[in-house]
Formats: structure tokens, sequence, C-alpha cells
């Protein structure tokens, strides 16, 4: 396959950054989206180009660090992938493809396509976690019993990898499904009732605090998400801050 | 509750709220317009009721004033924010492939039922208020004497097919809102029944129904006299 590819550039976060077209040739149909920008990064660097920089780690749709908005979807135009899961095969010989970084305030452009999502990092910080006592009697985790639906239901909440494409895909850069999934993976289990009510709290003043937009359900974010979190996490969410505004 | 409204959940809830409130009035008002197809003087005995019972004057009036005002402000106030949590516009956005059209531009079918509003406020409201509290006429009887003038008024509105043709295109635009808006205020009050089909049925029901119904009185009276 040969392809255009209007990526864009920035130098730095303080660069105004503008789209570049480049060629790209001899891309398999099998490869990743990732591994064709390796391809054009290799082809870059020996025209003396300085190389497209992109988030990626794992590269097996676990890790969250590869962002990128493609022809107009966070994670390109495949459902319930990462970007290092799309393949070029959902692309035709001679398209153009246009790429750019997750765009939203409280993500701020770093180089290229990489933008800084620590703003997730300090909501998690706010309240995503319990606070367990390791002292040497720690309960056995079998010992607590669970339902299975609300076992299967956090499960399904505890799959977000926090990779931003809610956020990216929201007309209003909300970033409420992720809190609502990071709500409701301890909001369906006993472990997280303790703490329920400052966790919620303080993770929707982060939340806000970042500069994300409210959400307006238009369900973008549970389309683009590839790890399918259902906005039910939100409605959760929504029903946990009004109990924990009412208790305290 | 400190601050709760001032957070972005909570003003999720507030819009709910006052979006409820407005739907349950859109809801009776059409009990009302419809009586008219069918029986003036039916139509003329609750339009009186509700224009001169005191609790519907002074208690249910002034809660729709502000729910109508709060609902557009913080409508405004929300989107604005919206806005200014993306800065940069992507190059290319494909979002017809993730949301609805009616999702994504409830700004504008909003505007578009202010607009509506604001005629809709000089053709009856205005008046109304003209007649009962300036004028001090709380009879509701035509000038002649003979009979409630309610009917007449409305006959009479519905002559200019202009007017009839902005009320048409404006009910359009409040199905469209009500499309997303119904469902959407269940899910910021964190309703989680959603998801079953009966309930998202309804609200398709009421969001297209209701506005048909406004549209098929204004076009009976239109057609009729």
């Amino acid at each position: 396959m040969n392809l255009t590819l209007k990526i864009w550039r920035q130098t730095d976060a303080n660069d105004k950054g503008k789209m570049v077209d480049y060629k790209v040739t001899e891309i398999s149909e099998h490869m990743s989206f990732l591994e064709m920008m390796d391809v054009l990064n290799e082809q870059l660097i020996n025209k003396g180009v300085e190389p497209v920089a992109f988030d990626h780690d794992c590269r097996e749709g676990i890790c969250g660090m590869c962002s990128m908005y493609i022809n107009g979807e966070a994670h390109g135009p495949d459902r319930g992938v990462t970007t290092c899961q799309l393949h070029m095969r959902m692309f035709k010989d001679g398209d153009t493809i246009t790429i750019e970084p997750f765009r939203a305030k409280a993500f701020p452009v770093i180089k290229d396509l990489v933008v800084d999502r620590s703003a997730f990092d300090r909501i998690q910080h706010a309240g995503g976690y319990i606070s367990v006592n390791t002292s040497g009697n720690t309960q056995d985790a079998n010992a607590t019993l669970i339902s299975k639906h609300a076992a299967d239901e956090a499960m399904d909440a505890a799959t977000c990898i926090g990779c931003g494409a809610c956020v990216a895909s929201c007309k209003n850069a909300s970033a409420m499904l992720f809190v609502g999934a990071k709500v409701s993976q301890y909001a369906l289990l006993p472990q997280g009732q303790i703490e329920a009510v400052d966790r919620v709290k303080n993770m929707v003043a982060q939340m806000d605090l970042e500069g994300f937009g409210n959400c307006t359900n238009t369900g973008a974010c549970e389309v683009e998400c590839p790890k399918g979190i259902s906005l039910e996490n939100i409605a959760r969410m929504n029903r946990e801050f009004l109990s924990a505004n009412v208790k305290s | 509750m400190s601050g709760f409204f001032k957070s972005s959940i909570g003003r999720k809830y507030a819009m709910a709220l006052s979006a409820f409130f407005l739907m349950f009035f859109l809801l009776q008002h059409f009990a009302i317009n419809i009586l008219s197809v069918f029986s003036p003087d039916a139509f003329n005995e609750a339009s009186h009721f509700m224009g001169t019972f005191w609790a519907v004057q002074y208690v249910l009036q002034p809660v729709l004033i502000f729910g109508v005002i709060y609902h557009f402000v913080m409508g405004f106030i929300l989107e604005a924010k919206n806005r200014s949590a993306r800065v940069k516009k992507y190059a290319k956005n494909n979002g017809a492939a993730n949301s609805s059209w009616m999702s994504r531009n409830m700004i504008y079918s909003g505007l578009a039922i202010l607009a509506f509003l604001v005629l809709h406020f000089i053709d009856f409201w205005i008046p109304e208020i003209n007649t009962k509290f300036i004028d001090g006429d709380m009879t509701g009887l035509l000038p002649n004497g003979e009979g409630f003038r309610y009917y007449e008024e409305l006959v009479h509105k519905f002559e200019n097919p202009l007017r009839v043709g902005a009320y048409v295109i404006a009910f359009i635009f409040l199905s469209l809102h009500l499309m997303h808006g119904f469902s959407s205020a269940f899910q910021s009050a964190g309703a989680s029944s959603m998801r079953k089909e009966k309930l998202q049925l309804f609200a398709k029901v009421y969001s297209i129904s209701i506005p048909l119904g406004f549209i098929f009185i204004a076009l009976f009276h239109h057609f009729n006299h």
C-alpha cells in the first residue's frame, strides 16, 4: 500500500504546530498502525527528517499509551481497539490518512502526537484506590463474598486502561467515562465502601480542576473506548456523587 | 451539599431536573391545547382555570419561568465551558461515526426553541399578562361579553401562514432536542434503567408524538377556520 499521511507536527509545547503531508510506501495490510508509523519514521530518518514522535509501549492493547486521532476518530475507524491493534487492512491503497494528537485543554501537546495525560494520574491520586492495612493480619480475599453480577460489573469498569480516547472523542473533552469507570470499580465492591464518599467527591473535584468539559451524554466515548466501558459507569458515578453530597 | 451545584455533575443534575419539569409542563400544555381540536368549550374552561387559579398563576408560573430561564442560561454556560475545554479543534473530526446529530447540536436546537419562545411569548403570554394584570380583566370573556375569549384568540393566531410555518419548524427542532434530551436527562440523573428498551421507546414516542401533536393543532386551526 502507498499512502498519503497528513500528520500534526509540533516541535514542543510552545510551538504553534501545523499539519504536514508525507508519502509512505510499501505498507503491508497486515501491519499495525504503529508499525506503519515505524516505517514512515524509518523513511523520514533516511531522508534526514526528524521522525514523528508518538506514544507507544506494550503494543498489545493493554497499556493505554498509544493515542492518535486517526481520520477523525480516537484510535482510528475500527471498534474496540487501541491504535496498536488497528490494522492497515482498515485502509485502502492510495488513501489519505489524517493523524492528530488527542485534543483537550487538559491534555496539552508535548511534541507531535504525544500529549500529556498526567491529568488522569492526578485524578487517580485524588481517590482511585483503597487503603488496606497490610500489617500482617490481611484478610484472605476469597473470604469476602461478592455477587457474580457485582464482580463482573466491577471487572468491566476496571478494564479501563486510561488511554484518554473518551476525552479525545467527546465533543466537550469530558473525562467522565474515565472517572466513572474508576469510581465504579470500587463502588461495586465491599472493599470500596469505606472511602466511597471521599473518593467520588475528591475525584470529581480533581476532574473539574483539570479543565475537562461536562458530559452531555452523546455516547461518543462509549463507542470509541477500546475497552467498551459503558455509559452506565457515568450514571453510577452521578448516583455516587449525589449520595456522597447528601451524606456529608 | 455545599458546592454540589457548582460541580460538573451537580450542574448535570440541575439541567436534568429543569428538563424533567419542562417536559412535564409540555405534556400538560399539550393536553389542554388538544382540547381545542375536539371541544372549544372544554378548551375555554381549562384555559380559564389555568389562567386564573392562584396556585397555577402565583406558584407554578414563577417556577416555570425560573425553570425556562435556568435551563437556557445554564445551557449556554455549560456550552461555553465545554468549548473552552478544547481550545485547538481537530483538523478532521468524524462525529457522525460515534454520536447522533441531535446529541452534538443541542445548543442549536435549543437556540431555535428559544427563538420560538420569544415569538410565543409575544403571541400569547405577554397579551395574557397585559389583559389580566395591567388591564385587570380576570373574567376571561370576549369584549362583547359573549363567552370566553381563549378559543377565539387561539384560532385568530393561526390564521397567518407565516406564523404557522414558524411554529411547525420550531416544533421540529423541539422534537430533535427532545430525542436526545429526554434520555439524556435520565442518564444525567443517574438512572440505570435507560438501557431498558421500554424506557428508550417511551422517550422516542414522547419526543416525536408531543411536538407532532402541537404541529397538528396549529395546522388544524389554520386549515379549518
